[in-house]
C-alpha cells in the first residue's frame, strides 16, 4: 500500500508517528498552517511558525525518508483580529518560494463571522496574485453548511481562482455535492467525533465516485489518528474495492492535485 | 457532470453491508437509546441541543434516503449571512437558532 497524507499537523505529533506513517506506506505529508491551541500574541509568532514548517519539520520527516510539504496562512480561528491577520498575511510572500511550500492553507472560516470572511477574501486575493494552490478548512459541526456556502461564494467571486486548483476540506454528506458540483476538489477528514468516519467516507466514494476526492487524517494535538488513511484503505478492501480503486483515492488523486504545484516531487520520481 | 450523476461502480450487496456493519450500528443505536434515558433521568432543564437531537432522529426515521445528509442538516445553521463577530472559537454540534436576524435558505 502507498498513500499520501495531505493534511497532517506534524508539529503536534511525536517522532513515532513519522515512523508509523512511513512503515504503513506513506510517501509524503502536507502540513497546513494551523491554530496552535492558543492565540499567538503577535505576527512574530507566526513568522517563527512558518520557519518551523518550512525549515525544521522537513528535516524531521527526512530522517525517515518522508517528503514534507506545507501550506501557509493565518488560521480562521485567529482571523477575528483583522489587524493581526493583515500583519501575518504580509509575511507570507517571503516564504512562498521556499521549496516545500505548496500554497495557501488551511484558509477558511470558523464561526462564519464578517471578519473571518474578510480575512478569507484577503487570502484568496493573495493566492490569486501569486498563482498559488489553495487548501480550504470548512467550519465544524453546525457551522459547516453555512461556512461551506460562504466559502464557495467567496472563491467564485474572485474570477482568477480556478476551481481545479482548490481543495475544500472536511466535507461531509451535506456539503460534498455542492463542492464537487462547483468544480472544486473535496477532502474527507477521518477525524473521531467531529468529522467523518472511515465508513462514511467510503460511502461518499461509492456514491459520488473517486474523481476529485481525497482523504486525510488532519492529525493534530487533539484526539486524532495519524494512520486513519491506511485504516480506511483496509475497510475499503473489506467492502470489495480493488487495489487499483484504493490506490486512486489515497495516492493518485492527491498526487494529481498537488502536482499542480511544480514543487511537489516525491523522492522516487 | 453533477455529483449525483456520477457513475457508481463500487456498490456492495446488502448482505455484505449487514455482515460488516450490523453489530456496530446496533451498538450505536443502543447507545443513543441509553443517552436519551440518561437525559430523562437527570434533573434540570434541557436546551436547544436536545431539541435538535430529537428533530434529527425524526428526520432519520421519516427519510426514505439521504438519512445522514438530513441528520446533518437538522443540526446545521440554515442562515446565509455572516454573523457580526465571532465570540467563541468552538462549535457545540447544534444550531441555537439565536441568529434570528439572518435570512434562512432552503437546504
Amino acid at each position: 500500500m502507498r498513500f499520501i497524507e495531505p493534511h497532517a499537523h506534524m508539529v503536534s505529533r511525536v517522532t513515532d508517528d513519522y515512523r508509523n506513517l512511513v512503515a504503513a506506506g506513506c510517501a509524503a505529508v502536507t502540513e497546513p498552517a494551523f491554530w496552535a491551541g492558543f492565540d499567538r500574541s503577535s505576527a512574530q509568532g507566526f513568522y517563527d511558525y512558518f520557519c518551523q514548517i518550512t525549515e525544521h519539520e522537513p528535516k524531521r520527516a527526512a530522517k525517515f525518508g518522508l517528503a514534507h510539504f506545507c501550506w501557509l496562512c493565518i488560521n480562521p480561528k485567529e482571523s477575528e483580529d483583522v489587524k493581526l491577520a493583515e500583519e501575518v498575511i504580509a509575511l507570507i510572500p517571503q516564504f512562498l518560494d521556499r521549496p516545500n511550500v505548496l500554497g495557501l492553507g488551511e484558509i477558511g472560516l470558523n464561526k462564519n463571522s464578517r471578519n473571518e470572511l474578510k480575512v478569507l477574501e484577503m487570502h484568496i486575493e493573495l493566492a490569486a496574485r501569486h498563482d498559488q494552490l489553495i487548501l480550504v478548512h470548512t467550519p465544524h459541526l453546525e457551522d459547516k453548511l453555512k461556512g461551506t456556502r460562504l466559502t464557495l461564494d467567496a472563491l467564485q467571486n474572485n474570477r482568477r481562482i480556478k476551481p481545479e486548483r482548490v481543495i475544500i476540506d472536511h466535507v461531509e454528506e451535506h456539503t460534498v455535492a455542492m463542492v464537487l458540483d462547483a468544480g472544486f476538489w473535496a477532502g474527507m477528514t477521518l477525524y473521531p467525533g467531529t468529522k467523518c468516519t472511515s465508513s462514511r467516507a467510503i460511502d461518499m466514494i461509492e456514491r459520488y465516485g473517486p474523481e476529485r476526492l481525497w482523504m486525510n487524517s488532519a492529525c493534530d494535538w487533539g484526539d486524532s489518528v495519524p494512520l486513519a488513511i491506511p485504516y480506511t484503505a483496509l475497510e475499503m478492501r473489506q467492502r470489495g474495492h480493488s487495489p487499483q480503486q484504493i490506490d486512486r483515492v489515497i495516492y493518485q488523486n492527491p498526487c494529481a492535485f498537488l502536482s499542480q504545484c511544480r514543487k511537489f516531487k516525491l523522492p522516487e520520481s | 457532470m453533477k455529483a449525483n450523476d456520477r457513475i457508481n461502480t463500487m456498490k456492495p450487496t446488502r448482505q455484505e453491508v449487514l455482515d460488516l456493519y450490523f453489530l456496530e450500528a446496533r451498538h450505536k443505536l443502543i447507545e443513543i437509546a441509553a443517552f436519551l434515558d440518561r437525559v430523562q433521568r437527570a434533573t434540570g432543564a434541557t436546551d436547544f441541543r436536545l431539541r435538535a437531537f430529537h428533530e434529527a432522529l425524526g428526520e432519520m426515521v421519516r427519510a426514505k434516503r439521504d438519512r445522514a445528509r438530513r441528520v446533518l442538516l437538522a443540526f446545521s445553521d440554515p442562515t446565509t449571512q455572516p454573523i457580526p463577530a465571532a465570540t467563541t472559537k468552538s462549535a457545540c454540534g447544534a444550531w441555537s437558532g439565536r441568529a434570528s436576524t439572518s435570512r434562512k435558505r432552503k437546504p
